[in-house]
C-alpha cells in the first residue's frame, strides 16, 4: 500500500486528488442541487416544474437586473482593457523612470476592499453642492446632480469606481505579458523602419493575445456577477427604479431577502448559462478553440 | 544625412519619454484622488461627511484627531474585525497557495489519464462566478452544519481555479530534468516536490499570496452569508454595520476605512520585488 502511494503512477493522482474532491464537492453538488431547487417551490417543499423559469421570463425586474448586469460588463471591457494595454505598453519602456514606482501606485485601489472604495464614490457622489462631483460640474458653471437618481448617472459612477479598482491590475497583466515577448524582435522591427504604433499592431497585439483572452474571461465573470459595487453605492440592495439593481442582486433579493429560493437558483441557472454562453462566443471569436484542436 | 536623422530620431524618444511620464503622472493623481480625499476627510467630522460627501475642501480650523482617538480608544468592535480579517486572510492564503501548488505541481509535471478533462474544468470553474453556487452551497454548509463557522470560508476555496491555473503556467518553465535528477537521488515523488520544487516557487508563491491576501482581505459576499455572530465579523462586514439606517458612525467609518487599507498595503510592499517577476513568470503563454 504505502509503496503503491510513493509510485509514479499513482502520485499524480495524489496531487490532484484535493481539486477533484473540491470540484465534487463545492462544485458540481451545488451546481446539482440548485438545478433541482430551481425546479421547486423551497417553503412550500413541492416541485413546481418549469415555474420558476416561466415567471422569470415574464418578470420585468428579472430583465432591468440582466440589461444593467450586461451593459455594465460591455463598459468595463471597452474601458478596462484597450487603456491599460496602452499604459502598459508605454510602461515597458526602459527609458521610463519611476515605472515601479507608477506601477505601485496604479495598484493601490484594489487593495482597498469594495466597501471601502465604494463608499468613498458613493460620498465623492453626493447630492450636496459640497460633494467632489458636484463640485467639478459647479467649475463648468452646472448646478448641483442627484447622481445616484439617475441611471446614467449611476452608469458613470460604477464604471468610474471599476476603472478606479482596476485599471492597475490590468495593467500589470498586460506588462506581465509583455515582457515575455523578446525585445529583439521591436528591434529588428526599429530597424527595418517600423513606426511605433505598427510595432505595436504587428507585434505587440498578436504576441499578447493569451494574456488578453485571460483578462477578457476575467473580466467577462467579474461584470456580469457585480453585486457589491452597487450595493456599497445605494447603501443596500434597493436603488431608485433598481436603476443598480444586477442579476446577482436580484438573486440575493430573492434568495435571501424574500426567501424564495427556488425562484432565485432558478436566477443563479440563468446567471450560469448567460456567463458560459459569452464566453464561448468570445473564446470562438479570439478563435481559441481552434488551437486547442490543432 | 544619416547623422542627422538620428539625432531627430532621439529626441523623438525623447519626446516620447516625456509625455508619457506627464500622462503617467496625471494618472497616478487621478488614482490617488479618492484616497487623499478619505485621508483628509479622517480628520474632519464625522457629521461633515454625512451632510456634504467627499470633497478637496482643507480647513484646518474644523479638522482634529477625534477620530482616531475613536478608533483606537472607542468603545466599539472594531478590533475585534481587524485581527479576524488578519487571522482568516492569513489561514486563507496560507491554506490557498500550500493546497494549490500541490495541484498545480500534479498538473504540470505529469501525463496521466484524465488530466485533460480535469484541466478543461479548472479552466471553466475558473470563469464560473461563486454566485452562481452560492444559495446551494449555503444550504450545503447548514447541512454539514458548518455555518457561522471559518471552516466554512477556506474550506470550499483552497484548490482554487485561478491559482492552480497559475502554478501550472509557472511550473510548465520548469525544465522536466530536475525531477529526475531527484528520482536518481533516491528521492519520492512528494519529497521532489517539497524540496525541489517548493524553494524555486518563490516569485509563484509571492504574486500569489499577493492576489489571494487581497481577495481573502476584502472578500464580503461569501462571509455576509456565513458569519451569524458579530464577534466573528470581518473587517469587510464590521465596517458596512457602520452604516445603517439607525444611525451613521461615520467618524469610526473613515478613520477605519483608511486603517483597513494598512495591512493589505504591507503585505503588497513585502512580496512586492517578486510579483512582476512571478506574474511574468506565470502568465498566459500561448
Amino acid at each position: 500500500m504505502k509503496k503503491l502511494f510513493y509510485s509514479q503512477k499513482l502520485a499524480p493522482y495524489v496531487f490532484i486528488f484535493p481539486f477533484v474532491i473540491t470540484v465534487l464537492v463545492f462544485w458540481i453538488a451545488p451546481i446539482g442541487n440548485g438545478v433541482l431547487l430551481s425546479f421547486q417551490d423551497v417553503l412550500k417543499d413541492r416541485w413546481v416544474g418549469f415555474d420558476n423559469y416561466s415567471r422569470l421570463l415574464t418578470d420585468k425586474i428579472f430583465f432591468k437586473a440582466v440589461w444593467n448586469s450586461i451593459k455594465y460588463m460591455v463598459g468595463t471591457l471597452i474601458l478596462l482593457i484597450p487603456f491599460p494595454m496602452l499604459f502598459a505598453t508605454l510602461l515597458n519602456n526602459k527609458m521610463l523612470k519611476g515605472a515601479g514606482f507608477f506601477k505601485s501606485i496604479y495598484f493601490l485601489p484594489a487593495l482597498t476592499s469594495v466597501v471601502v472604495g465604494g463608499t468613498i464614490f458613493r460620498l465623492m457622489f453626493g447630492e450636496s453642492s459640497f460633494s467632489l462631483f458636484n463640485q467639478v460640474i459647479g467649475f463648468f458653471g452646472k448646478s448641483p446632480i442627484k447622481w445616484l437618481k439617475g441611471a446614467n448617472t449611476t452608469y458613470f459612477a460604477l464604471l468610474l469606481l471599476a476603472c478606479w479598482r482596476w485599471t492597475g491590475v490590468n495593467i500589470l497583466y498586460f506588462l506581465a505579458g509583455l515582457q515575455n515577448i523578446s525585445t529583439d524582435l521591436y528591434e529588428a522591427a526599429s530597424i527595418d523602419g517600423a513606426s511605433k504604433w505598427q510595432q505595436f499592431r504587428k507585434i505587440s497585439l498578436p504576441l499578447l493575445k493569451p494574456t488578453t483572452v485571460y483578462v477578457l474571461t476575467i473580466s467577462i465573470y467579474a461584470g456580469l456577477s457585480m453585486f457589491l459595487e452597487s450595493t456599497m453605492l445605494f447603501k443596500g440592495n434597493n436603488s431608485p427604479n433598481n436603476i443598480g439593481l444586477t442579476i446577482v442582486g436580484y438573486l440575493y433579493r430573492q434568495g435571501v431577502e424574500k426567501r424564495a429560493m427556488g425562484y432565485a437558483c432558478a436566477v443563479g441557472i440563468i446567471l450560469l448559462i448567460i456567463v458560459m454562453m459569452v464566453n464561448v462566443l468570445q473564446l470562438k471569436l479570439t478563435g481559441t478553440f481552434k488551437k486547442e484542436e490543432k | 544625412m544619416g547623422h542627422k536623422g538620428m539625432k531627430s530620431k532621439n529626441q523623438k524618444s525623447k519626446m516620447e519619454i516625456w509625455l508619457s511620464t506627464i500622462l503617467f503622472v496625471i494618472l497616478a493623481i487621478l488614482i490617488l484622488l479618492p484616497i487623499w480625499l478619505l485621508f483628509i476627510a479622517s480628520f474632519k467630522p464625522g457629521g461633515d461627511l454625512l451632510q456634504y460627501g467627499l470633497n478637496l475642501e482643507l480647513n484646518i480650523d474644523r479638522m482634529s484627531l477625534d477620530n482616531f482617538v475613536l478608533l483606537f480608544k472607542g468603545q466599539h468592535e472594531y478590533w475585534t474585525w481587524f485581527f479576524n480579517s488578519i487571522f482568516l486572510t492569513a489561514v486563507t492564503v496560507i491554506s490557498t497557495l500550500a493546497v494549490s501548488a500541490f495541484v498545480g505541481y500534479g498538473f504540470a509535471a505529469y501525463d496521466f489519464k484524465g488530466k485533460n478533462i480535469l484541466f478543461i474544468i479548472v479552466l471553466l470553474i475558473l470563469s464560473i462566478p461563486l454566485e452562481v453556487v452560492m444559495l446551494p452551497l449555503y444550504k450545503q454548509m447548514s447541512v454539514m452544519k458548518l455555518m457561522d463557522n471559518y471552516i466554512a470560508i477556506v474550506l470550499p476555496f483552497m484548490a482554487h481555479a485561478s491559482t492552480i491555473f497559475f502554478f501550472r503556467q509557472y511550473l510548465l518553465g520548469i525544465p522536466k530534468s530536475l525531477m529526475e535528477a531527484g528520482r536518481i537521488d533516491g528521492a519520492t515523488e512528494y519529497g521532489i516536490f517539497l524540496k525541489l520544487i517548493v524553494p524555486i516557487m518563490k516569485p509563484a508563491f509571492s504574486a500569489m499570496a499577493i492576489l489571494n491576501g487581497m481577495n481573502a482581505w476584502n472578500n464580503y459576499l461569501w462571509p455576509l452569508l456565513v458569519v451569524r455572530s458579530s464577534d466573528k465579523y470581518t473587517l469587510t462586514l464590521g465596517l458596512n454595520t457602520l452604516i445603517n439606517p439607525y444611525g451613521d458612525n461615520y467618524s469610526l467609518l473613515i478613520s477605519g476605512s483608511l486603517f483597513s487599507i494598512i495591512p493589505i498595503f504591507l503585505l503588497f510592499i513585502c512580496f512586492q520585488k517578486y510579483f512582476i517577476e512571478g506574474m511574468t513568470a506565470g502568465a498566459v503563454k500561448g
